[in-house]
């Protein structure tokens, strides 16, 4: 009951951890987390498209590296190899064959961007007031590693097998349709055509 | 580490990523910025699963399988954008508006096809004006 009424000093003092001294892994979260954020922020404000594409690449990335650092390694590996190598490719060949230019577009942003800025900006305020006060006192046991693959793979395989394999369907599912959308056009010209 | 980096982290990367969705006139940068509030969903899930010790891995494999749904959610977002550049000649979301309903509705006209829009439109109109 105390600890819950005491200040954010007292309650860290009595585990002798503090948000005034931290850990390296703290800072180092700390300077990646300021690089993901400026990445991302770049990201969705940046006129060049193609650069917008390139700093969602470092924002994803800082993330892996954010997750090496929460010890979840194959997560990490996971997320670079799925978002930096596929997802990115994905979305830069959507740009290039919806023809994106190459230079800066004006018209990158839509007319609602205040509106925008003001939803975003109100939505941050609260949910880091709530969040900084749910958890100012908790702390996460890095000591022991908890995102081993052969423990995760385990998991995975026993008790998540089933939502695994309902996963791997929709995968086909989603890949069968994208097949189907893009074939829809040429159907269309030959019945157009003949 | 304190629980309070990553959600932090987790929480302004959400807020980036809605300012994207919303300000953002290609579709291409709103499906970047979906994949920004996805990650970031991804953060929180794998913070608190290394918080509480799960012995499931409930929140890492939750993240396993975000990943794959953000993979599939990107490559039918890109199937469509697609064949809407090839239909319409835009991926402008405002330029978008053959669906639009309420008033100002007639003068959508979306891109190359607008010639049968407005009858269609009014066609439409006047069925919601009969029905009720």
């Amino acid at each position: 009951m105390s600890a819950v009424t005491l200040p954010l000093l007292a309650a860290a003092g009595e585990s002798g951890r503090s948000v005034l001294s931290p850990s390296g892994v703290e800072i180092v979260f700390l300077l990646v987390a300021v690089v993901v954020l400026g990445a991302a922020i770049l990201c969705v404000t940046s006129r060049h498209l193609v650069h917008a594409a390139l700093y969602l690449v470092v924002a994803l990335g800082g993330l892996a590296v954010e997750y090496l650092l929460l010890t979840a390694e194959f997560i990490a590996w996971v997320q670079v190899l799925i978002y930096l190598g596929s997802v990115v490719v994905l979305l830069l060949f959507g740009l290039m064959l919806t023809r994106a230019p190459i230079g800066p577009s004006p018209d990158a942003d839509s007319r609602n961007r205040p509106l925008a800025l003001v939803v975003a900006l109100a939505a941050a305020a609260t949910l880091v007031t709530l969040v900084v006060d749910a958890f100012r006192t908790t702390w996460i046991d890095l000591s022991t590693p908890h995102g081993r693959s052969d423990a995760l793979g385990e998991s995975l395989f026993r008790t998540w097998v089933l939502p695994f394999e309902a996963l791997s369907v929709l995968l086909l599912a989603a890949l069968v349709g994208a097949i189907v959308i893009s074939r829809a056009r040429r159907a269309d010209s030959e019945e157009g055509q003949g | 580490m304190h629980l309070v980096h990553p959600a932090t982290l987790a929480v302004l990367l959400f807020c980036v990523g809605l300012y994207g969705v919303l300000a953002r006139r290609n579709t291409v940068l709103v499906l970047m910025s979906v994949e920004l509030m996805l990650a970031a969903v991804s953060l929180n899930l794998v913070a608190f699963d290394v918080w509480l010790a799960d012995e499931l891995h409930s929140g890492q494999v939750f993240t396993l399988f975000l990943i794959a749904l953000a993979a599939a959610e990107i490559g039918i977002g890109l199937a469509i954008v697609l064949l809407v550049y090839r239909r319409r000649g835009t991926v402008a979301l405002d330029r978008l508006r053959a669906l639009r309903d309420g008033p100002g509705a007639a003068e959508a006209t979306g891109g190359t096809d607008g010639a049968e829009q407005p009858t269609a439109n009014d066609a439409a109109r006047g069925q919601e004006t009969t029905t009720p």
